[in-house]
């Protein structure tokens, strides 16, 4: 692994604010200008009421939309274009369709140069860890929305990027399946401890997993209202992990912070309409 | 598998209640056999035409000009549609005009084809093209400008350059709509073909049409549609089971629920 610089968070956004422009000529200011880091080897949840712009801040760390305002530092250096280093999950289904999940693993290491044996044998060695080596064969949309998800998750990891940015990774998927993948996700995760930047609107997810939880609050204008540590240690079983009483302490605080965050954004929506 | 049978049962009833319905106004005098021939002769006729051969070599000039129309229309409708789609102002540029050739009715450019071409099949075979490269140029331009957004990031964050992404993911998507409009690609080549030779030729399944409708033998019309209907069937059944090996990976239009 590159060493990072020991001071040098792996993220940095530096007074990041992003305005959209819409196709009617006017600007819609999404979110004000924000500070946020996450370490290497930190895994930081960020969680806020729908349309506040978590996705929009996952975009700029990937160097998919540039900030308006701000810059964004990786590994202290600033990022201009594609973050080489980061691996995205993105929210909604990005798997190609005409590829096999096998395909669709390795191919992040094929376009890089690996030969295509060891690539399809390292995505192999990778859809075994997600559990789905007896799929291997199968396209997209032969495969459930939570086999599709892993099989997301290998395409991300197989490529062994240095930041992981996950959007609602597991947003579709049902309660207990949630709870597996989480599991799944903090054994893969424990082992080599990347930088990982976890959306979630779920606030219980948010807790069970992460080092850190940050809190937007409703947009336009999105600001970080909250950022708190969870002193839980790990190994966490993330369904187990529920019942401790820190973790509800925790819960309660957070709960408090984001429910009238929660309440403004669906006024706002009502506004609008 | 019962439906499966229910429904080619009813397939084949269809059928035969047109062509009891046919005969038998023929029988009782409401459909003058002069004007509309009957089942029969019309089953004979054909039968006669393969059976001594003369039909051959006219089904073969149709299949040589269809074909020829199909790949070259394709081909080009593809290049174009792939060219133009990346190329925002380019394609505004052209976009009125595209619209405009393609609205024109076709027939009327088979006479300065014929003129243009000759006689022979190659003018046929360019009516054929100025259909079929219509129908896959827009398939694949719209093809390859909606792809889906989400696709590209993810192409873009795997780390593929512009040519890695035309190769995984523009090209896959440009041809999954190419082949939605093959069916009907394939059908227009047929029809430029057949229509340049009604028009002027002295070869093919429309020249046979249009030397019987000289002779006001409707018999040797109604045969030579059913000609052009088998062989439009044939066709088309190959062109299925090319695009369900070429696309294994899209979902199964056939709706299961029918069968359960
Ligand atoms: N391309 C765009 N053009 C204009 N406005 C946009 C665009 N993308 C997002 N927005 C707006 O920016 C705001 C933030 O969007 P974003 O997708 O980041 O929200 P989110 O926090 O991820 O929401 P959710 O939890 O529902 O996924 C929303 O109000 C949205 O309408
Ligand atoms: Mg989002």
């Amino acid at each position: 692994m590159p060493e990072p610089s020991a001071n040098e968070p792996a993220v940095r956004l530096e007074g990041v604010s992003i305005t959209y422009r819409l196709a009617d000529g006017s600007r819609y200011p999404a979110v004000a200008p924000v500070d946020l880091s996450v370490a290497t080897g930190e895994f930081v949840a960020l969680v806020g009421p729908t349309g506040c712009g978590k996705s929009t801040l996952l975009n700029v760390v990937a160097g998919l939309v540039s900030p308006s305002t701000g810059r964004v530092r990786i590994d202290g250096v600033a990022l201009s274009g594609i973050n080489p280093r980061a691996g995205y999950l993105f929210q909604q289904e990005a798997l190609f369709p005409w590829k096999t999940a096998l395909d669709n693993v390795s191919l992040g290491l094929e376009v890089r140069g690996v030969p295509k044996s060891e690539a399809r044998a390292r995505a192999r060695s990778w859809l075994e860890r997600v559990g789905l080596a007896a799929f291997a064969d199968r396209y997209p949309h032969q495969l459930s929305g939570g086999q599709k998800k892993r099989v997301g998750l290998a395409q991300v990891l197989c490529r062994d990027p240095a930041i992981l940015l996950m959007d609602e990774p597991f947003g579709p998927l049902d309660a207990q399946t949630r709870t597996i993948m989480g599991d799944l996700l903090l054994e893969l995760w424990s082992a080599d401890r990347k930088a990982v930047l976890f959306v979630t609107h779920d606030l219980e997810e948010a807790i069970a997993l992460a080092d850190r939880v940050v809190i937007m609050s409703a947009g336009p204008e999105a600001r970080i209202i909250g950022d708190h540590p969870v002193p839980i240690p790990r190994p966490r079983d993330t369904h187990e992990v529920r019942l401790t009483p820190t973790f509800l302490d925790i819960h309660r605080t957070l709960w408090h912070e984001l429910r009238a965050e929660v309440i403004k954004s669906y006024r706002q929506g009502e506004k609008i309409d | 598998m019962r439906s499966r049978f229910v429904l080619t049962f009813w397939q084949i009833l269809v059928l035969l209640g047109f062509l009891l319905f046919w005969h038998f106004g023929g029988v009782f005098g409401y459909l003058d056999p002069f004007f509309f021939s009957r089942p029969w002769d019309v089953l004979v006729r054909t039968w006669n035409d393969f059976v001594s051969g003369v039909i051959w070599r006219h089904l073969w000039i149709t299949l040589v000009e269809t074909i020829l129309a199909f790949v070259i229309g394709s081909v080009g409708g593809v290049l174009a549609g792939f060219w133009l789609a990346r190329r925002e102002l380019l394609s505004a540029v052209f976009q009125p005009y595209l619209k405009a050739v393609n609205a024109m009715p076709r027939v009327v450019l088979a006479p300065i084809f014929a003129l243009w071409f000759g006689l022979g099949i190659w003018s046929k075979v360019a009516l054929g093209v100025t259909l079929v490269f219509f129908i896959v140029f827009f398939a694949v331009f719209q093809g390859v400008k909606e792809v889906s957004p989400v696709l590209v990031a993810n192409a873009r964050m795997l780390g593929m350059n512009e040519r890695q992404m035309l190769r995984h993911l523009y090209l896959p998507a440009a041809l999954s709509w190419m082949f939605a409009s093959l069916h009907t690609a394939v059908g227009f080549a047929l029809v430029g073909a057949v229509v340049g030779e009604y028009l002027g030729s002295a070869a093919g399944l429309g020249y046979r049409i249009q030397q019987a409708e000289g002779s006001f033998d409707v018999t040797g019309v109604f045969s030579g549609m059913l000609v052009l209907a088998i062989f439009v069937l044939l066709i088309d059944a190959l062109v299925t089971l090319v695009e369900r090996r070429l696309l294994v990976w899209r979902p199964q239009p056939v709706a299961t629920g029918i069968q359960g």
